[in-house]
C-alpha cells in the first residue's frame, strides 16, 4: 500500500500493514474508498479550476450582473444534474462496500475461538486465558500471545474509564467501557509481534498504554500457555531469594501478585511471569534489568500520573529484588 | 418617487436629510461607559460578537501552537501530561462553543439578517445584548478557571467516567460544563431572534422564493439550534449533577449508562459541526453570487439542500460511537445516514461551479477564499466517507486521521468562508476595503500552512498514532511528519498576524469604501457603510431573488411609519406583506444586570447546588427591572388600538 | 480601566484558592518518595522550632484527596474500616478518635500501627502516600471543605459521598495553643 510506503515506518502499528482477515478487510474497503474519492476530489477540483479559468474576468472594474434565463442555464442544469447522479452512484458503491466489508467483518468464523478476557485499566492491560479448570487460568499484562491461523475471542470490559483496544494490523478497535461486556473476534495469520494502543482517552498517562499482540504457531502457543499457568519458580539462589524478601517486606506486595508466594493483591499487573514479557510499562519500555530497575526506583518519572509509586530501596535490595524478578520466566 | 438606490449622500433631499437626523436622533446609541453596557442594536451587538469570538479564535490558535511545540519531539517535556490534557482540551472547547458556533452564527446572524431582510433591527434586541454578556462572562469564566490551574482537561467532549465524578477530581469538569450552559443559552437566545426576525420582520416584496441563501442558512441553523442543544443540556446538568449532587445517571455499578452520555453528547454534537458549517456555506453562496456577477445557479436546489442537511444532520450522531460495539444494523443505517449527507453537500458544491462557470468570474480576495475553502472542504468532505464507513472508522476513530479530517472540514468549512466573509463585508461594517495585496498574500500562507500542517495527519493517524496523547515514544515512524506539522503552524500563524494586520491597518486607512464596493444584490449594500443606527434612511421594497439587480427603476419604499419612535414593519411570513408595525424597546441596563446575576447563579452552582436556588433572586429581580413597561412606547400603542366603540 | 484592575484583583484571589485545590504533583521528589517512619504527634514541643507538616498541602488538593481514596482501597483499609462505618476496625466517618483526630496523629497511626489490629505500613510505602491517605480519612468525617472532598463513587452507594457528608466535631478538634515565650 502506497501510503504506507515512506521511509521509518516500522509497519507494526497501522492497518496498512493487514495481519490478519479483519484489518484485511478493512484494508480492501479503505483502499476502494481511497481510490474512489481521489478521483472525485481531482476530477471537481478540476472542473473547478477550469471554470474559474475561462471565465475570468480580468478588468478591475465589476462588470454588471449578467441575467439569466432557463434555457442559459440549461448546459449548467444537465451538467448538475449528471454531477448528482455520478455522485450518488459512487456513494452507493462505498455504500455496498463498507456493507460487505462489516459483514465479511461479522461472519468470522467464531467456532474454536481462542477465548482471552481484557480488562482495561488506568494505564495497563489485564490479560487472562480463562480455563474450565481454574488452575490452568492464566493471569498476565499487556502482552497477549495468540496461536496464528486460528480464530480469537476477545471478550473485554474496563475496571474504571473507557479504554479502547486497537491492535490496527488485527483488527478494527473496540471500546472497553465499565458496565458493559464486549466481544470481538480476531484472527492474526503471521507470526511476529503486533503493537497495539489504547485509542481512547482515558487520562494522565493514555499515550504510554500500549501492548503487544505476538503471533506465534500453535505448538509455541500451547507450550506458553501452559509455562504461564505455572507458579513462580523458587528462588535458587540466596540472591534471589534475598529479593523475594525485599518483594514481599516491602510495597510491592501490597499491589502485585506472584503465584506460588504469598503476594496475591490484584491491584497492579501479575508478575508471576514478568521476566518472560519483552516490555514494562505497559508496553512502553524494553524489559531489561536497568528500565525495570528504573522503573521500581521512580516509576512517576517515565509515566508521571501513573499507578505505580516510586520507592526508594538501598542499592544492594534493588539489585537483589531485578535478580529475584528475572527468574520469573 | 423616493427609491431604495442610495448612490450617496450627497443625492439628499432636504427633506431627507431632516429624515435622517430625526433618525438618528431616536435610534443613537447611548454614549459613555454605562451607555456601552446599554446598547442594544443589532450591529453594535454583532461587532463586540466578532471582537470576541475573534479574540477566542486567536488564543485557541496560541494554546494550538503549544500543543505542536510539545508534540514536535518525541517523549519531549516541554508540556507535562497535565498541562497538555488541560490545553488540548481548551483549545478543543474554544474553539468550537467559544469560537465556531458564536462567530459562524451568532456574529454573522446578528449582524447582517436585519440588514439583508430589510429591517431596522433585530427582533427582541435587549435579550440580543443579553446573549452577548452571557457568551462573553462564560469565556471569562472559562479562562480565568484556566489561569487556575483549573482548565478542563477531560476532553472538549468530556466523557463520563473519565470526566465523573470518581476519575476527575477536582472542578475542572465543573467548569466545563458550565461553559456549556453559557453558551447554549446564549445560541438558544440568537435562534430564536433569527427565526422570528426572518419569519415576521422581512421587507415588503421578499417572499419565501426571494429570501437571500445567506439567511435561509442561518435559518435553518436557528432551528437547527433547538432541537440540537438539549441534547448537551442535558448531559452537561447530568454531569454537574452527578458530579456535585451524587446522582447517579451515569454509574454503571447501580444501573447507570456511561453510553447515555455519549448519546446525548452526540445528539448535539453531530449537529454542532453543521451548525458550524451551514453559515460557512451560505457565506458561500453570497460570495460566489457577487463574484460571478449573475444569480446563483439552483436557487432552489440550494435551499433545499440546505433544509435536507439541516434535517439529516440529526440521523447521523452515533458515528461517533462506532467503536462502542452497536449492533449491526445500527452501523448499517448510520454508515447510510452519514455517506448520504454528502449528497446534498455535493449539490451545493455542484452548484457553486455551475455559477462560475456560467458567469463573469471576479478574483479578489473574498473569492480567492472561496477557493481555497472548495480545495480544503471537499478534501475534508472525501475523508469523511472514510469516517462514514464503519470498518474503516474502526482503524481511524481517534487516531490523527479523525484530527485531519475535521480539521480540513471546519477550517476548510467556517475559517475559509470566515476570512472570505471578513474581506468581503470589511467595507460595510468600517467603510474602509481591506488590502487587497495583503488579503492575497494571508490567503496563501494560510492555504500552504494549512495543508502542510494538517495533510501529513492523515498519514501519521493511518501509521497508528492515537489522538490526544501528550507524546509518542520514538521508532515509530511519527516523528518526522510530527515535526512538519509544527513547521506549517509557523506559516499558519504569520498568515494570521498579516490577516489581522491588514485589519487594522485598512480599519484606519483602507481606502473609502462606499455604500456597495462589489455592487452586489443583497440589501446590506443598499445603505451607507457602515451603516447607521437605523439602518436604512428608507425601509426597502424588493423586487427580485438579489435586491438590488432586480430592484425595479422606480422600486417603492416603506413610508408612514412613525419616525420619532423606534417603529418598524411586520410583514406575512410567506409572502412578505406588510400586515403590523409595533417599537422596538430602548435601550437598556437591565440586560447587562441580568447577565450578570444569570453568570453569579451558574457560576456559584460549580460549588454548591444552592447556586441556583439563592442564584435565582438576583435573576428575578434583574428580569422584573428588564420587563417594566416603558410609559411612552405602551402610551402610543394605546393610541394606535382600535375599539369597538370608535 | 477600573474593570481591568477589579477583574485583575479577582483573578488574583482566585488563582490563589483554585491553584491548591487543582494541583497534582504526579512525582513529589526524593524526600516526598522516603518510606514512611515519623511525625512529632502534638503541637507542644519541648524546646526548639516546631516543624511544619505538610498535612495541609495534601488537604487543600482535591487530586490528592482523591489519590488517598484510591489508595484506601487498593491497600484494603476497607477490609477492616469498610467504607467509613468500621468493621473489625473502628469507624472513620464518626466522631470518635481513639488516638486523635490531628492529620499527624492519623499519620502516626498508619506508619506506626496501633495496638489490637491496626498494621504498621512503616517501610512500606512513601510518605506522601500516607498523607494523601491522612486528607481523605478526615474527609471521612466530613472535616475537609466540600469542593476539595471527593464526590459520590463509581461503586454500589453504601454511604454519603464524603463532600456531602456533615461535618463531625472530634473532642480534640481544636488544637492546644502553643506557649510562647515564658510560662506564666
Amino acid at each position: 500500500m502506497m501510503l504506507a510506503a515512506v521511509p521509518g515506518f516500522d509497519g507494526n502499528q497501522t492497518a496498512l500493514n493487514p495481519v490478519g482477515p479483519g484489518a484485511a478487510h478493512i484494508e480492501f474497503e479503505f483502499s476502494l474508498i481511497f481510490w474512489i474519492t481521489t478521483a472525485v476530489y481531482c476530477i471537481v477540483l478540476l472542473t473547478l479550476v477550469i471554470s474559474i479559468a475561462r471565465k475570468r474576468h480580468s478588468l478591475s472594474v465589476i462588470p454588471s450582473p449578467i441575467p439569466t434565463t432557463p434555457e442559459s442555464d440549461r448546459t449548467a442544469r444537465r451538467s448538475v444534474a449528471a454531477a448528482m447522479i455520478a455522485t450518488i452512484v459512487l456513494l452507493f458503491v462505498m455504500l455496498v462496500g463498507s456493507f460487505e466489508t462489516s459483514r465479511a467483518l461479522g461472519s468470522m468464523n467464531p467456532g474454536n475461538a481462542v477465548p482471552i478476557d481484557v480488562y482495561g485499566h488506568q494505564w495497563w492491560w489485564e490479560v487472562q486465558y480463562p480455563n474450565d479448570e481454574a488452575y490452568k487460568t492464566v493471569v498476565t499484562a499487556n502482552e497477549i500471545h495468540v496461536p496464528v491461523g486460528v480464530p480469537i475471542r476477545i471478550h473485554g470490559t474496563s475496571r474504571d474509564v473507557i479504554h479502547s483496544f486497537w491492535a490496527p494490523n488485527v483488527q478494527g478497535k473496540r471500546d472497553l467501557m465499565p458496565g458493559y461486556e464486549t466481544e470481538v473476534l480476531m484472527q492474526v495469520d503471521q507470526p511476529g509481534r503486533w503493537r497495539g494502543q489504547c485509542a481512547e482517552y482515558c487520562g494522565e498517562q493514555h499515550a504510554h498504554m500500549s501492548f503487544y499482540i505476538v503471533g506465534e504457531s500453535k505448538e509455541q502457543f500451547t507450550q506458553w500457555l501452559s509455562d504461564q499457568a505455572q507458579s513462580a519458580v523458587p528462588p535458587s539462589t540466596p540472591q534471589a531469594a534475598h529479593g523475594q524478601q525485599v518483594f514481599l517486606t516491602h510495597a510491592c506486595v501490597l499491589c502485585h501478585t506472584i503465584r506460588g508466594t504469598p503476594a496475591g493483591s490484584r491491584v497492579g499487573p501479575d508478575l508471576t511471569h514478568v521476566a518472560s514479557r519483552a516490555t514494562i510499562a505497559a508496553g512502553e519500555l524494553p524489559n531489561t534489568i536497568g528500565n525495570l530497575g528504573g522503573w521500581i526506583m521512580n516509576a512517576q518519572a517515565i509515566k508521571p500520573g501513573c499507578r505505580m509509586p516510586p520507592n526508594q530501596l538501598p542499592g544492594s535490595d534493588l539489585q537483589d529484588l531485578l535478580a529475584y524478578l528475572e527468574t520469573l520466566k | 418617487m423616493i427609491t431604495t438606490s442610495v448612490e450617496s449622500q450627497a443625492e439628499l433631499t432636504e427633506a431627507e436629510r431632516l429624515q435622517a437626523m430625526q433618525l438618528e436622533h431616536v435610534w443613537r446609541e447611548p454614549s459613555g461607559v454605562v451607555g456601552w453596557f446599554k446598547a442594544a442594536h443589532h450591529t453594535t451587538i454583532g461587532k463586540r460578537y466578532f471582537v470576541t469570538a475573534m479574540l477566542f479564535f486567536l488564543i485557541g490558535g496560541l494554546l494550538a501552537g503549544v500543543m505542536r511545540l510539545q508534540l514536535a519531539f518525541p517523549e519531549a517535556h516541554f508540556l507535562s501530561n497535565d498541562k497538555y490534557n488541560q490545553f488540548f482540551t481548551m483549545h478543543g472547547s474554544t474553539m468550537m462553543f467559544l469560537f465556531a458556533v458564536p462567530m459562524m452564527f451568532e456574529t454573522f446572524s446578528v449582524y447582517l439578517v436585519p440588514l439583508m431582510v430589510g429591517t431596522r433591527n433585530i427582533a427582541f434586541p435587549r435579550l440580543n445584548a443579553y446573549s452577548y454578556y452571557l457568551y462573553a462572562f462564560g469565556g471569562l469564566m472559562f479562562y480565568v478557571a484556566f489561569l487556575c490551574n483549573t482548565g478542563a482537561d477531560r476532553g472538549w467532549f468530556s466523557y463520563v467516567p473519565l470526566a465523573g465524578p470518581d476519575y476527575g477530581p477536582g472542578k475542572r469538569p465543573d467548569f466545563w460544563a458550565q461553559l456549556i450552559t453559557f453558551t447554549e443559552v446564549s445560541a438558544l437566545a440568537v435562534a430564536v431572534e433569527i427565526i422570528v426576525t426572518v419569519f415576521r420582520l422581512r421587507a415588503p416584496g421578499m417572499s419565501l422564493k426571494r429570501i437571500p441563501i445567506f439567511v435561509w442558512g442561518q435559518v435553518v441553523v436557528a432551528f437547527m439550534v433547538i432541537f440540537a442543544l438539549p441534547g448537551i443540556v442535558l448531559s452537561s446538568t447530568m454531569l454537574l449533577l452527578d458530579r456535585t449532587c451524587g446522582t447517579q445517571f451515569f454509574n454503571p455499578a447501580v444501573g447507570g449508562d456511561v453510553l447515555l452520555y455519549q448519546h446525548l453528547f452526540w445528539w448535539f454534537g453531530h449537529p454542532e459541526v453543521y451548525l458550524i458549517f451551514i453559515p460557512g456555506t451560505a457565506i458561500i453562496s453570497t460570495i460566489v453570487t457577487t463574484f460571478s456577477r449573475r444569480h446563483v445557479f439552483g436557487y432552489l436546489v440550494l435551499v433545499l439542500a440546505l433544509v435536507a442537511t439541516g434535517f439529516m444532520a440529526f440521523g447521523l450522531w452515533v458515528h461517533h460511537m462506532f467503536a462502542t460495539g452497536i449492533p449491526q444494523i445500527a452501523e448499517s443505517y448510520f454508515t447510510a445516514a452519514s455517506m448520504m449527507i454528502a449528497i446534498p453537500t455535493g449539490a451545493q458544491i455542484f452548484c457553486w461551479i455551475a455559477t462560475m462557470a456560467t458567469g463573469k468570474v471576479v478574483l479578489r480576495t473574498p473569492m480567492w477564499w472561496a477557493i481555497g475553502f472548495s480545495f480544503t472542504f471537499i478534501m475534508g468532505g472525501m475523508t469523511g466517507i472514510f469516517v462514514a464507513s464503519v470498518p474503516v472508522d474502526l482503524q481511524v476513530h481517534d487516531t490523527y486521521f479523525v484530527v485531519a479530517h475535521f480539521h480540513y472540514v471546519l477550517i476548510g468549512g467556517a475559517v475559509f468562508p470566515l476570512f472570505g466573509a471578513i474581506s468581503y463585508w470589511f467595507p460595510k461594517v468600517t467603510g474602509r476595503m481591506m488590502s487587497e495585496r495583503l488579503g492575497q498574500l494571508s490567503f496563501w500562507l494560510f492555504f500552504i500552512g494549512f495543508n502542510v500542517t494538517f495533510f501529513p495527519m492523515h498519514l501519521v493517524g493511518i501509521r497508528g498514532m492515537p489522538r490526544r496523547v501528550y507524546t509518542y515514544p520514538p521508532n515509530m515512524g511519527w516523528t518526522r511528519l510530527n515535526q512538519v506539522e509544527s513547521v506549517g503552524y509557523v506559516l499558519l500563524f504569520v498568515a494570521v498576524l498579516i490577516l489581522l494586520w491588514n485589519m487594522i491597518k485598512s480599519a484606519r486607512s483602507g481606502v473609502i469604501a462606499g455604500p456597495n464596493p462589489w455592487s452586489a444584490g443583497t440589501l446590506e449594500w443598499a445603505t451607507t457603510s457602515p451603516p447607521p443606527h437605523y439602518n436604512f434612511l428608507h425601509l426597502p421594497t424588493v423586487n427580485g431573488r438579489e435586491a438590488l439587480w432586480d430592484a425595479a427603476p422606480n422600486q417603492p419604499v416603506v413610508v408612514g411609519l412613525a419616525e420619532d419612535a423606534r417603529s418598524f414593519l411586520t410583514t406575512r411570513t410567506l409572502d412578505a406583506e406588510p400586515d403590523g408595525r409595533d417599537e422596538f424597546p430602548a435601550p437598556s441596563i437591565w440586560p447587562f444586570w441580568a447577565a450578570a446575576a444569570t453568570s453569579l447563579a451558574f457560576v456559584a452552582s460549580i460549588f454548591t447546588p444552592w447556586g441556583i436556588t439563592l442564584g435565582s433572586i438576583p435573576i428575578a429581580i434583574t428580569m422584573i427591572g428588564w420587563f417594566w413597561p416603558d410609559r411612552q412606547p405602551a402610551e402610543r400603542r394605546r393610541a394606535r388600538e382600535i375599539w369597538p366603540s370608535e | 480601566m477600573r474593570a481591568t484592575i477589579v477583574i485583575l484583583l479577582v483573578t488574583g484571589v482566585l488563582l490563589v484558592s483554585g491553584c491548591k485545590r487543582e494541583q497534582r504533583v504526579f512525582d513529589p521528589g526524593s524526600t516526598g518518595s522516603q518510606i514512611a517512619n515519623g511525625v512529632p504527634l502534638n503541637e507542644v514541643h519541648a524546646g526548639g522550632t516546631v516543624p511544619v507538616s505538610n498535612a495541609s498541602k495534601y488537604e487543600g488538593s482535591a487530586y490528592a484527596v482523591g489519590e488517598g481514596k484510591r489508595l484506601f482501597e487498593a491497600y484494603n483499609c476497607v477490609g477492616c474500616h469498610a467504607h467509613g462505618g468500621g468493621a473489625i476496625g473502628p469507624p472513620l466517618m464518626d466522631s470518635e478518635w481513639i488516638y486523635g483526630s490531628h492529620p499527624e496523629q492519623i499519620y502516626s497511626d498508619i506508619v506506626q500501627g496501633r495496638p489490637n489490629g491496626m498494621p504498621s505500613f512503616a517501610g512500606r510505602i512513601p510518605d506522601y502516600q500516607v498523607w494523601e491517605l491522612v486528607a481523605y480519612v478526615r474527609s471521612l468525617s466530613g472535616q475537609l471543605p466540600s469542593d476539595v472532598a471527593p464526590s459520590r463513587s463509581d461503586e454500589m452507594p453504601v454511604k454519603k459521598a464524603e463532600q456531602a457528608q456533615p461535618k463531625e466535631h472530634p473532642a480534640d478538634e481544636n488544637p492546644q495553643p502553643v506557649q510562647q515565650g515564658r510560662p506564666q
